[in-house]
This record gives C-alpha cells, structure tokens and sequence, in this order.
C-alpha cells in the first residue's frame, strides 16, 4: 500500500490540515498519508478533518517533537 | 427546483455560523462550510506556542463547528490573496488595524466565486444587524452583498427577516417565516436558539478571531510596516508577532526574546533564518534579531537579552550569537539595568 510523506512541521494550524487536504485533493482512494507536524494541535485537527470528510485515521503516534498522523483516503476524495 | 439546494457557508468557529446553518439545514439544504485562513486567525496559535506541554491543545473551532452540524469544511489558505485587504482597505481600518468590512466584502466574493464553480446555489453567513460595529451595520450589510458580487445569494438566516427578500427565500429554497430577525450586540438571542438546539459547548466570544482587531498586534504590525519603509509582511513576520517580547533599541533592528519555554522551542524553528542569540552561561531565552544589525547592535542586543536571563543581576553575562552563515561566536557582556530599558523600546 503506498504512503505517502507529508512534511507539514513548524506549521500552526490550521496550516496542517490545509496542507493535509490539498495533497489529499490529489490521492487516490486507499492512498495513505502520513503527516509530519510540530503543532500537537495536529493531533485534534487533522483527525476531525479527516471524520467530516470521510478519511480514515489509522494512527496518530508523537516520536521526539514530532505529532503524527496516518491516514488513509476514503472513497469520496477531499470532498 | 426539484433537487436539494445546496447552500455553502462561511464557517469562522463561532456561535453566529454554527446556528446560521442549522437553520437552513433544518429547512432541507445541504451545507458545506468554508473556512478562510488569513494568516491572521487567532485559532489558539499562542496556547500552541505557548503552552505546549502544560495543557490540552485547544481544538479547531471551524472544525468542531463542521463536525457537530456533520457538514464538510473547506479550509482555504488565503494569506497571499489577503494582503491587498490588509494593506488597502477600501472601507478603511477599524479601531486598530482591522479591515473587517472589506475583509467581510473579500470572504464572501471567494464564496461566490466557490458556489459558481462547485455548482451551489447560495450562500449562508453568521451576519446579524447591529452585531459589529464595522462589517455588521444596517447600511454596511447591503456594501457586502453589492460590492462582493453576492447580491440577492448572500443570505444571513438570523437577521434575514430585518433585511430584504433574498433569492433563496423568493425562489422557496427556504421558508423566509422559520428565518430570524435578531439584531445588535446581544447573544442572548443566539445563546436560547443555541440552547433550543442543544449546543452547548460552543465557542465563547472572546474579543474576536483576528489578530487585527488586537491593539497590541497591531501596533507591532505597524511598528513593521514603518521600519521596512513598506506595508508588506510574509506569513513568518504574522507569525513572529503573535510570539515573544518585541523590543526595537534602534531603527534598523528589533530584538524577538522567548517569554517562556514553548517560545523558546518555536523560535528556534526560525534560527537559520535569523541572527539569534541565547545565552551560555545562566539560563536564559532564545532570542531573534529582525534587521540589519551592526556589531555594536549585536552587542546591544546581547545586553538586552542578558537582562532576561538568570544572570541579570551578574556582571557578566555569556551568549552565542549565531549569524545567517550559521557561523556563531561567544559574546561577554554586561546586562543591561531596568534603567538602560526604556519603555518606548516596547511594542
């Protein structure tokens, strides 16, 4: 399955989440993404991005200064 | 019209959007919700400098909002499109360095511009008669509908019954009677309806949600303008004002010093792009220099930093100044007194 990077660090949201959907916007259905952000606000956001929108949220993990999210791409795009 | 209307609405996180759209999504409409960033939202940016490990990061307000309505929000980053509002507002700056009726004109012409291309028929906003003393105006509100192209498609589902016939309410795509005529600057009215639909944990008015309308913000956004010899900014210098002590010794340069740790780690983010200092030899804060600073400026601002330091009250205090070419050199000096600092060096 492919993941794809996203670097969205040093970013406040929600610059995070804009960046999450505009690349998102691009993704096919099923594509992973895996966001990269130093905001833990990030953490909140993207997944409440991801509910309303239809995307799936496979893990959000911190390592370091780094908040992670994993998601997936549901069938309906960014909407 | 035989299908559902489709209506999109500017979303801000707000009381006054959250029940505009409950109202016409309980007369049959689909919503969508758009949400601007200007670069100059407040959306909790401070508590998440700030205090990064202390608490609970705060929500998106926009996004929450988005959920409990169960709508989608589109998120749009209008920071470069946004400076020609910042920097010549046609209706003139507010109390501070606020734009908020052409910055009002500006949402909603990108919303029209939105529903024309996404095939949505109208659009929804928060706006009551009376609520803000700029944007929301009896005589200001028809400005908005003309002068953003809007028209007859803006509809303001609070204060629609105060307001004349709009097209959704001619063409019967709402009921004009299940619409509202709140007006001027009491929420009680919003707060019973909030109550009547159940939301209760929404965001509390709190003196705004941009960073123009703030006095403080915006005399360091001026204090900018002036010493660049331009009205420009970029989305770091927006940032940058929202964090730290700004403190300008001279003309030519201002000295950005960490009031606490999560400042700290946030600008240390911009140390390849700045000249920074820290201190080596007492715990101390991260600082940035912001202009073009001559060796005795550095020096100065050694001795300022060094005054917000645990070795204020030393002879001596040791710093790092580290330059653009990532190049960094030891600095000795002696901190500055309270006396040394006078007040007019405070943005």
């Amino acid at each position: 399955m492919k993941t794809v990077i996203l670097d969205a660090r040093r970013l406040l949201c929600p610059m995070p989440v804009i960046r999450v959907q505009d690349r998102v916007a691009d993704l096919e259905p099923g594509t992973r993404l895996e966001a990269f952000c130093t905001d833990p606000g990030a953490l909140i956001d993207i997944p409440a991005w991801c509910r309303i929108n239809g995307h799936r949220v496979v893990e959000t993990r911190t390592e370091g200064d780094d908040y992670i999210v994993l998601l997936e791409v549901g069938r309906n795009g960014n909407g | 019209m035989t299908r559902q209307p489709k209506a999109v609405a500017l979303v801000s996180g707000g009381l006054d959007s959250l029940l505009a759209v409950k109202v016409v999504q309980d007369q049959g409409v689909h919503v969508e919700g758009i949400n601007f960033f200007t670069g100059f939202c407040v959306e909790g940016h401070t508590h998440a400098i700030r205090k990064k490990e202390k608490a609970k990061p705060k929500r998106n307000n926009a996004l929450w909002v988005a959920e409990q309505l169960g709508i989608k929000l589109h998120i749009l980053d209008i920071i470069e499109e946004y400076k020609e509002v910042v920097f010549n507002p046609k209706h003139g700056y507010g109390a501070n360095l606020n734009p908020c009726l052409d910055c009002k004109v500006f949402m909603v012409r990108k919303a029209h511009e939105w529903i024309t291309r996404n095939g949505f028929d109208f659009i929804v906003t928060g706006e009551v008669v009376g609520q803000r003393p700029m944007s929301q105006r009896r005589d200001t509100m028809p400005v908005v509908s003309r002068e953003s192209g809007a028209d007859d498609l803006l509809l303001r589902p609070l204060s629609a019954r105060n307001l004349p016939e709009t097209i959704p309410e001619r063409e019967g795509w709402v009921d004009r009677e299940r619409l509202y005529g709140f007006s001027g600057r009491s929420r009680k009215p919003q707060m019973e309806l909030a109550h009547h639909f159940g939301f209760e944990d929404y965001a509390q008015p709190a003196g705004g949600c941009c960073f123009l309308t703030d006095a403080n913000y915006s005399s360091k956004l001026a204090d900018l303008w002036q010493f660049r010899g331009s009205k420009s900014y970029e989305i770091d210098d927006i940032m940058l004002l929202k964090v730290g002590r700004h403190l300008r010794p001279r003309p030519n340069f201002k000295v950005i010093i960490a009031r606490e740790e999560g400042e700290g780690r946030f600008l240390q983010g911009y140390r390849k792009q700045y000249v920074n200092l820290e201190t080596l030899s007492h715990p101390g804060p991260l600082a940035l220099i912001d202009g073009e600073a001559s060796e005795e400026d550095i020096q100065l601002a050694a001795r300022l930093v060094a005054r917000y330091s645990k070795g204020r009250g030393d002879d001596r205090v040791e710093l790092q100044v580290s330059g653009l070419d990532g190049v960094s050199h030891r600095l000795a000096v002696v901190p500055l007194s309270a006396a040394e600092v006078p007040e007019s060096w405070y943005l």
